[in-house]
């Protein structure tokens, strides 16, 4: 989780914020103006200040917000000038918007206030539709308005452009205010109260939000149009009240109330995704006659208010259909204002003594909380306002429970917070305004959370106050790092900061975190301690190295000459033995119970190997099958809802698409399994540690993580390694997608796209004990959702009705309608995922839908569109989803806060000796921005910050090669190349459109040192013909293969001896040339990099490997199979066939860091040979189409 | 070697070369034979010398056998404390393989305890990391463990089963996340010099300012005579396991990494050797 903030005003009017990752309150900037209320967003914060103007602060990201403007050029040809600006009378403008209807000169289109600046000039536009036009971007109809297309006819009359400009948002950071309405007649009197929320109500526009206000005279105002593209939003308009209103609260979903003067409470009721601005009022009563409401605030369902006499109150039976709730309970405490964050968490501002409160103990099941407790931190003023290195500090102290010491020292005042430049040490007169001592109350678990950067193995960065060489903190910070939160007692702390006004809004506070706060855990862990050891140079310290020197002299001194001694413990061979279900091999195929043994026989030196029995009974007959450990290639465990299972494959089952399938009586039973079969696994083939740089990483459908050590083989033309003999071993940690380079950097993205950046360790999830390295080990969680649909059919008497006819699916199902699934008995994919919402109707379907989420077809199944005609007979709607959430632990670390859809590290390139400084990495944000990753090392795996690179359209995939070659495809499936991307220019300048292979959207594209492949919606894979160092966009797309859903090509240099030069004769020889290449020549030129040009480009080779979507093995069918490109050279760079490897859920694969070099061969016109020949040259990957068809036995 | 893990494999793996001689005043019926055995360091003297009873029993009378003991130049060996242990405070000078006089008679009743069987051992063991646990976490792991956990602990110990050991006791070698490392060290310092058998005392793993207590730290506040001052000449060994970690090494590493089998730290203080 990454790190947020909570905001509050202090009695002064000072805005301060304290971060979850942090330790103190930091003064927000800009802090000539005074606020007197403030109401937080996660990225925002809507805040009145004293003179009674609203303002917007927009927390800076590295992507910046920038909206497009367009206009479009109209011509109309006449045959005297040609395509000229004269239009006919009838015609539109010569400068129009996209309707024509409008008139929009482009000196004309202004900023929409001074919190925007142009980004650039106006251009145009050159991509049509995902095509590329001709210079120029004129598109040409017959009339207007028409169907533009990109080719001039003979019957063109008119043409038309798009040019483009963008604006970007630059008042971030800092507090902007809200322009006045130009009609003083609307003009709002001066505003009381503001509050902000409505994110949950609806996805579109990204970040919409609702944001309320009360004004002096008590009428309630809502922004329109408030989005992350638009953060200030457009217009205010009024919302009648029947009665004066003093303040207002709005949740994060349909909640909102108000307090009115007379006492009561307002509600608002009708509020959703049509209409987040709601539909009508209803009054609730005071709790208590004598004494009316003062002050409310909400949440997703519980409301909180405090009335005139101090008294806080908690609203029962809160929720969408009842926002008014049923009855009040009174709390214990007496508060001046409370306020509802983000979780339904409660925060609040003691009456008496003003200092803040936290309410612990608020979870799902137990909405109003257990006790307040007093959060003091102290105020830093704003000395490290960049993140530097000094939160770093807080790692491994967040949470105790008593107070163990204080660093405070006593100051005077309580004012003035000094915004002098960044100091390293101590500073008296900041310290003495501060409780510098007392802890923060902010979120879960913090190790976790620190940015990576501050992790860095380098000298720390704080100058002369290091105190010891083990352990960097500074005086004052370490006892920081001791001082737990002064809970209960907040004036143990010299001078309490008196608070006037407080906003959860954007600080995420987990529920099940807050258990933290309160108590020393039960469950030991060591992994917050074990990162303050990690993190210190304590990895390279003298003693440890020592240490390890040591033992290796005295196991020489002491074993060397003695080995033919007798050992006086006999080694036995050791059993475990339990019982398991199997899936038997033979038909009927079912879950029959055996009993297992796992013999183990371990040598003196720790070694060991293992058979795996599986004792079963046929017919009243004993028997069974063995394995051998030291064959087994990997252990994929397969949790069902039902089913604590696991898969064990070996080559013969890889080819079989059969693998052993186990299951335990319960979750605990199958990991103990897992885990003592992989250490089995790993300990007869003596693999353990941490991968090696080069390792291949892959991800299967269920987000489970392997790595598999790359043999030199795997690569060696004349004895090539079936792929199929591969050892996979599992990491801890779930994930989507992840990415290596041989330089040991390697990169994750879960399914709800936060990004990850693996530690160096390794185990994790079940893996604990011996099987997991003591550091590097942190907790990680993931979020996805689950889908189920609703099925209606329509008949003429009732209209659509959940009575279908017999034939049809069930009323509630899958995507596929072939399983039932009801919202009750729909559970969670696994165990591991728990449920961390409630059922909801998901807008969001391809194909759109109506307003209530229903989607029509003339019958079952077919393709659904979003509206009605009539011969639309049923209709379902998708109930996306409810949210699951999985807790795990691995070797990973959040890399916050940007969510990534895809991310791409340069692999390395054979001359460059892995000493770079620092290591290209390209990314595409959940939102389609394309990213470009500073400060990446092996140091610094996670880089330091993003770049972002400007785009005319949302992307969905990048791959940088091996010569900074980026090239990436857009979501409308149009590919792009990156020009003049280099270590001095990480960026480049310009995108350069590249025509799609015919009639196909792009998904993918793979980059290794210089060959491009890519992937089409359909499975296509293509590879790029022409590339080279003059022209690195190449020339034409040619297929290679179908029936693949992932490509991963990986730098593998072979050295080819004297080819001849075989990689530049490879264009040209005997492939069709498109005829959309042309088009490109135009960015030919400019695009040569100089540097490039010293690369050694020919005789380099690559290496080919896919996730295809069905392999047939003997036995069954898998989805999702690991597959190598056999034959590939240099001079047949499209390879001949393929090698069918681990298979069956395998979602995601990345050779990207094998650099492996295989001998050098002497023969170079070998063959491939041995599993290579399973198929003939350029085969397709066989496709199933048997009666066999079976899921793998990970199904996707 | 990088990795922690593999220190635990290397102290567990760690064995001694010794030659058994039985006592020239035994009396056999056939001459005996020296018996040499490789002894596992983390293990107990009576708990592997099954081999080295049968073998003098073999040429032994059945009546001149009783209670075996073992003798190193003199000096009885205390069958509870750690075969490491007895070789690093009593013979690490001397040339190896280790000489390991074997009795049967004249049991030294005033230096040794009793071992009638393998359950006195185990009782020693499990009192011994019981007490560990006391030290580390107010006895919460080790109460909260099974009893088939317990008796895991001991098969490990007894077969030298490395991982069957260490996938229980590593919940004994955790602590909250929220603090720096145990409450307090379990650790025994022993010299031949003294009288007194060994120094224990409770000692934190963390200062109050915060800063991790080194191996130097707790000699000096715990054995002052061990250290040599500041510039004075070096007179003591430290010893571990048959090496000598630097004095600045963090204590808590060493408790997770460098304990015996029983959770203790058992630090030999021996002359440094005059050669």
């Amino acid at each position: 989780m990454p790190s947020s903030v909570l905001w509050a005003v202090d009695l002064f009017g000072r805005v301060f914020t304290l971060s979850t990752a942090g330790q103190s309150w930091e003064l927000c900037r800009d802090a000539q103006l005074e606020f007197k209320r403030v109401s937080a967003a996660t990225q925002c914060c809507w805040g009145i200040a004293c003179d009674n103007q609203v303002y917007v602060y927009v927390c800076a990201s590295d992507v910046p917000i920038r909206r497009r403007e367009e206009a479009y050029e109209n011509q109309r040809w006449n045959p005297v000038g040609g395509f000229c600006e004269t239009l006919l009378p009838s015609d539109r403008w010569p400068w129009s918007d996209v309707s024509g209807l409008q008139h929009r000169a482009l000196d004309g289109v202004a900023l929409p206030s001074p919190h925007w600046e142009w980004e650039s000039d106006w251009y145009v536009d050159e991509n049509f539709g995902g095509e590329p036009t001709e210079k120029g971007g004129w598109t040409y109809a017959i009339d207007f308005p028409a169907t533009y297309t990109r080719d001039k006819k003979w019957n063109s009359c008119v043409r038309r452009r798009r040019w483009i400009r963008y604006r970007r948002y630059k008042s971030r950071d800092a507090w902007a205010k809200i322009p006045a309405e130009d009609d003083p007649q609307q003009l709002p009197d001066p505003f009381n109260d503001i509050s902000v929320g409505g994110w949950e109500i609806i996805d579109e526009p990204v970040g919409r939000l609702s944001v309320w206000a009360v004004s002096l005279q008590g009428k309630v105002w809502y922004r329109e149009d408030v989005s992350h593209p638009n953060p200030e939003g457009s217009s205010w308009s009024l919302v009648d009240t029947p009665a004066e209103a003093v303040q207002i609260s709005c949740g994060p979903h349909d909640l909102l109330w108000v307090t009115l003067w007379e006492g009561q409470a307002l509600v608002r009721e009708g509020i959703n995704r049509n209409n987040p601005k709601g539909s009508s009022w209803s009054i609730v009563e005071s709790p208590m006659s004598e004494n009316g409401i003062m002050h409310v605030s909400v949440g997703v369902g519980v409301v909180w208010a405090v009335t005139k006499d101090r008294k806080v109150w908690f609203r029962r039976g809160v929720n969408s259909y009842n926002p008014c709730g049923t009855s009040w309970i009174e709390m214990v405490g007496e508060m001046m204002m409370v306020n509802v964050g983000l979780n339904d968490q409660v925060w609040g501002i003691g009456w008496e003594d003003r200092a803040l409160y936290f309410r612990q103990g608020v979870t799902q099941s137990e909405l109003s909380g257990k006790t307040w407790k007093a959060i003091v931190a102290g105020r830093e003023c704003d000395r490290s306002h960049s993140g530097s290195s000094s939160s770093l500090l807080s790692a491994g102290c967040f949470f105790g429970d008593e107070v163990r010491g204080s660093g405070e020292s006593c100051g005077p005042s309580d004012t003035d917070a000094c915004s002098e430049a960044e100091r390293p040490g101590p500073d008296p007169d900041i310290g003495g305004t501060a409780e510098r001592g007392v802890e923060v109350a902010g979120s879960a678990s913090a190790p976790a959370e620190l940015p990576w950067t501050n992790i860095d193995l380098k000298e720390p960065k704080k100058g002369p106050s290091h105190s010891a060489p083990g352990f960097p903190e500074t005086p004052d910070l370490s006892s920081l790092g001791l001082l737990p939160l002064g809970l209960e007692d907040p004036y143990s702390a010299g001078y309490p900061p008196l608070w006037a006004w407080v906003s959860g809004g954007g600080c995420a506070v987990e529920a099940h975190a807050v258990l933290k706060w309160s108590a020393v855990q039960s469950g030991l862990s060591p992994s917050v301690q074990t990162l303050s050891l990690s993190i210190t140079p304590a990895q390279t310290a003298a003693w440890r190295k020592q240490i390890f020197q040591q033992l290796t002299e005295r196991t020489k001194r002491e074993l060397e000459n003695f080995r033919h001694y007798e050992q006086a413990v006999e080694q036995s061979v050791w059993v475990k033995t339990g019982a398991l279900q199997w899936w038997c091999d033979w038909k009927p195929h079912k879950w029959v119970d055996v009993r297992v043994a796992l013999e183990q026989f371990m040598g003196h030196d720790g070694a060991r190997d293992s058979i795996l029995f599986i004792y079963y009974a046929v017919h009243e007959e004993k028997k069974y099958v063995h394995v051998f450990l030291n064959e087994v290639t990997a252990l994929v465990p397969m949790l069902h809802e039902a089913k604590h299972s696991f898969a064990l494959y070996t080559p013969e089952r890889t080819q079989q698409r059969w693998p052993v399938r186990l299951a335990a009586a319960t979750e605990q039973d199958m990991s103990d399994w897992l885990a003592l079969l992989n250490l089995s696994c790993c300990e007869s083939r003596r693999v353990h540690g941490r991968p090696s740089p080069q390792a291949i990483w892959s991800v299967t459908c269920k987000g489970d993580i392997f790595v598999s050590e790359p043999s030199p083989d795997l690569e060696a033309p004349e004895r090539l390694l079936p792929c199929d003999q591969m050892f996979w071993r599992q990491m801890g940690g779930h994930l989507r997608l992840v990415e290596a380079n041989s330089r040991g950097v390697v990169w994750g993205i879960g399914y709800d796209h936060t990004a990850w950046v693996y530690t160096g360790g390794y185990g994790g999830g079940c893996f604990q004990g011996l099987a997991r390295s003591t550091s590097n080990i942190y907790t990680q969680s993931d979020v996805k959702c689950v889908y189920i649909y609703e099925n209606q059919r329509w008949n003429p008497v009732t209209g659509y009705t959940s009575r279908g006819l017999p034939t049809d699916r069930y009323m509630w199902s899958d995507a596929t309608g072939l399983q039932e699934c009801t919202k009750t008995s729909t559970k969670p994919p696994s165990l591991q995922w728990t449920w961390v919402s409630d059922w909801f109707v998901d807008f969001s379907v391809s194909g759109g839908t109506d307003q209530e989420g229903w989607q029509y077809a003339s019958d079952f199944p077919a393709s659904y569109h979003g509206y009605k005609t009539m011969k639309d007979f049923v209709r379902r709607r998708c109930w996306a989803s409810r949210k699951c959430k999985l807790v795990t632990s691995g070797p990973w670390l959040e890399v916050a806060p940007i969510a990534l859809g895809d991310v791409s590290i340069i692999p390395e390139s054979p001359g460059a000796n892995g000493s770079g400084p620092s290591i290209a990495l390209w990314a595409v944000s959940d939102k389609g921005d394309v990213l470009c990753r500073l400060g990446v090392s092996e140091l610094n795996p996670a880089g330091s910050s993003w770049l972002h690179v400007g785009t005319d359209q949302p992307f969905a995939s990048v791959s940088i090669g091996a010569c900074y070659q980026v090239w990436a495809v857009a979501r409308d499936g149009s590919a792009f190349y990156r020009g003049s991307v280099s270590p001095s220019q990480p960026a480049g300048d310009c995108w350069y459109h590249i025509p799609s292979p015919p009639k196909q959207r792009l998904t993918q594209v793979s980059v290794g040192h210089t060959a491009v492949f890519a992937l089409d919606e359909n499975g296509n894979l293509w590879y790029r013909q022409g590339v080279t160092p003059s022209y690195p966009q190449g020339s034409s797309w040619e297929h290679v293969s179908n029936n693949v859903r992932r490509v991963s090509v990986g730098p593998l240099d072979q050295v080819w001896g004297d080819g001849g030069g075989g990689w530049m004769l490879a264009p040209g020889s005997g492939t069709q040339g498109d005829p959309g290449s042309a088009l490109v020549s135009p960015a030919a030129v400019p695009m040569v990099p100089l540097w490039w040009g010293g690369q050694t480009f020919k005789g380099s080779a690559f290496q080919v490997w896919v996730i295809a979507n069905k392999v047939q093995g003997s036995r069954s069918l898998s989805r999702g199979t690991v597959c190598h490109r056999t034959g590939v050279q240099p001079h047949e760079p499209k390879g001949r066939g393929w090698d069918y490897g681990i298979g069956g859920g395998w979602d995601h694969l990345s050779v990207r860091a094998n650099a492996t070099r295989a001998p050098r061969s002497s023969s170079q016109e070998t063959p491939s040979r041995q599993s290579g020949e399973q198929s003939l040259p350029s085969e397709p990957l066989k496709v199933a189409g048997g009666p066999q068809e079976t899921l793998g036995p990970v199904c996707c | 070697m990088t990795d922690d893990k593999d220190v635990l494999r290397d102290v567990w793996f760690g064995r001694i070369p010794t030659c058994f001689t039985l006592y020239q005043d035994e009396i056999t019926e056939r001459e005996a034979e020296p018996y040499y055995l490789l002894l596992p360091r983390v293990s107990y003297l009576t708990l592997v010398t099954d081999k080295v009873k049968k073998h003098f029993q073999k040429v032994m009378r059945q009546e001149d056998i009783s209670e075996i003991w073992f003798e190193y130049e003199g000096t009885p060996l205390k069958w509870h404390y750690p075969i490491g242990l007895l070789f690093d405070l009593l013979a690490s000078s001397s040339a190896l393989p280790w000489n390991i006089t074997v009795h049967f008679k004249s049991f030294p009743e005033k230096d040794l305890l009793h071992c009638p069987s393998k359950d006195v051992i185990e009782a020693h063991f499990m009192s011994c990391v019981k007490e560990a646990d006391a030290l580390k976490h107010k006895s919460q792991v080790i109460n909260e463990m099974q009893k088939k956990d317990h008796k895991q602990l001991w098969m490990g110990l007894q077969n030298d089963r490395f991982d069957q050991f260490w996938a229980i006791n590593r919940k004994l070698m955790e602590y909250p996340a929220e603090e720096n490392g145990f409450r307090y060290i379990p650790f025994r310092i022993y010299q031949t010099t003294t009288e007194r058998p060994f120094i224990q005392k409770l000692f934190r793993p963390v200062a109050p300012d915060g800063q991790l207590h080194t191996l130097g730290d707790l000699l000096k506040e715990v054995c002052p005579s061990a250290v040599a001052p500041e510039d004075g000449e070096k007179k003591n060994q430290v010893m571990i396991h048959g090496i000598e970690p630097m004095l600045e090494t963090p204590l808590q590493w060493l408790s997770e990494h460098l304990s015996y089998p029983d959770n203790f730290l058992h630090i030999s203080i021996i002359p440094q050797p005059t050669d």
